[in-house]
């Protein structure tokens, strides 16, 4: 691996100026610098290395508007993706100063004025800024079989749903927020060390079912997906995951509680 | 059952269709073994730091150990016996969190460079908890032994002695910081991992119980050392006769000839 410039120490604490104590960090109108990794695992003889590009910051500014700045005026070669650039469709996610996080929601006068950019690990690599968290995400939803397993009566369309108190609705309702965004898992020591492992999306995932009434799967059940080494006893509690999530899901609570439900089954 | 068949589980087919129920106690008694140890350790600090306290006081409490009170003479096999049950803990403990560490280079590789980039307090003090974890496999072993084989050899003088002029202070300084850190990391993680003490908000809980870790380790820090700086003070002093057993005045005027 090669770096082409010298990568400042991340700063989330910018020097502060008259300026940016208003706007909350680095100033309007200053200089920033994004520090991003270029990679094209695609390209034969590509080589790992850092690429700086100067902007100026503008009020407001985004990781999604600085990056779409860079491609349209300095170099159309980055690779990146968004959709939604409202936090919502999870492809953004890229690890912004050594930590995963959504880069649409990502102000950069918080993290600038030096940012580094690098694409999230353990996920496949496109190319720069660029992975297939899909792939994955859709892997692990069917290594845990990521849905409703209802009864059959349930599937009447002029059933009644059943009630549901508003506190469980809304504990589920937490959970459907994760946007499959890859931080929890690029976030996790445990999934670096152990490509296997499940990650924090997917012990999410059956916390969730299991604390629906709508599915009718047994602890048993649970057990036989996650009731292993790379599935909740794997999890180390580094609770970086919890940390990172840029949706904010209660993913400390939801994995002890995966733990000691999957526990309980040791001598049962 | 079919698949207790020792052909069937050979060929890797144990788990179907039922999967195994072992890891699940494994990670039970990893936690339960490691929270006995860490529990253990605070009590055997305030056993060994009666020493600040008085010489006359620490050998009082060294000789309840051996049932000096309740059978009227010591027997120091009740604390072998002790030492022995701390041992299994141990060797146990050690055997199920070995899975966890970087078994190697590319493991190691991927924690080390993952650590240094996050910048994440509990990814980093993961890494402590390993680092020191291996430590203690070989400081603790040597300690273990030696108590389980002497278990009569503990008191104001004999102790002083043996980290002074047996030179066991080394090793006792570095498992010191070794068993500090790891116990203290080990019974934060114990916490958040199983979900204890979690009411309502699991952050605010969280943030108290990583103070109470600090607070607790520091504390056993400076409780260790001031405890280490007494037996080499009085090991120092006691060098010259080295070996001879401490008496205490009370018994050496009940004993008259
Ligand atoms: C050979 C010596 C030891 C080794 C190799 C070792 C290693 C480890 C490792 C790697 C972990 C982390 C496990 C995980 O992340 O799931 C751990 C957890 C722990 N250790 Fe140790 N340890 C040793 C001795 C001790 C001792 C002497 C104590 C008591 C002070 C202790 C108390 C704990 C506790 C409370 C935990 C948390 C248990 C859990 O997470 O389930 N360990 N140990
Ligand atoms: S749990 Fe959070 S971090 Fe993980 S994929 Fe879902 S939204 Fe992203
Ligand atoms: S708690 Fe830690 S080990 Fe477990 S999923 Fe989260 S980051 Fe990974
Ligand atoms: S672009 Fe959709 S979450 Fe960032």
């Amino acid at each position: 691996m090669t770096t082409t410039t010298i990568v400042k120490a991340p700063s989330t604490t910018p020097a502060p100026s008259a300026t940016a104590a208003r706007s909350g960090g680095v100033a309007t109108g200053t200089k920033i610098r994004v520090h991003a990794l270029r990679y094209n695992p695609q390209e034969p003889g590509s080589v790992p290395r850092m690429q700086t590009y100067e902007l100026e910051q503008s009020e407001g500014m985004t990781l999604f508007i600085a990056l779409n700045e860079i491609r349209e005026t300095q170099d159309p070669t980055l690779q990146f993706d968004f959709v939604c650039r409202a936090g919502i469709c999870g492809s953004c996610a890229m690890m912004v100063n050594g930590r995963p996080t959504l880069a649409c929601r990502t102000l950069t006068r918080d993290v600038g004025p030096d940012i580094t950019l690098a694409p999230l690990p353990v996920f496949e690599l496109i190319g720069d800024l660029s992975v297939n968290t899909g792939k994955w995400m859709r892997g692990t939803s069917e290594r845990l079989q990521a849905w409703l397993h209802g009864d059959a009566k349930a599937r009447d369309i002029n059933r009644l749903e059943e009630r549901m108190e508003p506190e469980l609705a809304e504990q589920l309702n937490e959970l459907d927020r994760c946007v499959e965004c890859g931080c929890c898992v690029a976030s996790c020591g445990t999934a670096r060390m152990r490509p296997d492992f499940v990650g924090a999306v997917g012990m999410a995932k059956i916390a969730r079912f299991r604390l629906d009434p709508r599915d009718k799967r047994t602890d048993d059940d649970y057990y036989e997906l996650v009731g292993t080494d790379d599935g909740v006893f794997g999890c180390m509690s580094l609770l970086a995951c919890h940390d990172v999530c840029p949706k904010d899901l209660p993913l400390q609570t939801q994995i002890a509680f995966l733990r000691r439900k999957m526990a309980g089954k040791g001598w049962a | 059952m079919a698949s207790t068949s020792p052909t069937i589980a050979g060929v890797g087919l144990a788990d179907r269709p039922r999967a195994s129920r072992v890891p699940a106690r494994l990670d039970l008694l990893q936690s339960f073994t490691g929270g006995v140890l860490a529990l253990f350790m605070w009590g055997h600090m305030f056993f060994v730091s009666t020493i600040l306290v008085s010489k006359d006081f620490m050998w009082t409490v060294t000789r309840m150990f051996e049932g000096y009170f309740i059978f009227g003479k010591p027997y120091p096999g009740i604390v072998s016996v002790i030492v022995f049950g701390i041992l299994v803990m141990f060797v146990a403990h050690a055997f199920l969190a070995v899975r966890k560490l970087p078994i190697n280079f590319r493991q190691w590789q991927m924690y080390r460079g993952h650590m240094k980039v996050m910048k994440h307090e509990d990814t980093t003090l993961w890494w402590v908890q390993a680092i020191t974890g291996f430590m203690l496999f070989f400081l603790v072993t040597v300690h273990l032994y030696q108590m389980l084989m002497h278990p009569g050899l503990i008191g104001p003088y004999e102790s002083a002695d043996r980290v002074w002029s047996g030179r066991w202070w080394p090793l006792y300084l570095v498992m010191l910081f070794a068993v500090e850190l790891h116990g203290g990391i080990g019974l934060y993680r114990l916490a958040v991992k199983w979900g204890w003490f979690e009411r309502g908000d699991a952050d605010a809980t969280r943030s108290a119980l990583k103070k109470a870790k600090w607070a607790l380790t520091v504390f056993f820090l400076a409780l260790g050392l001031a405890t280490l700086g007494a037996y080499m003070k009085i090991g120092y002093e006691h060098a010259d006769r080295a070996g001879e057993r401490y008496v205490p005045a009370s018994v050496q005027q009940g004993a008259v000839k």
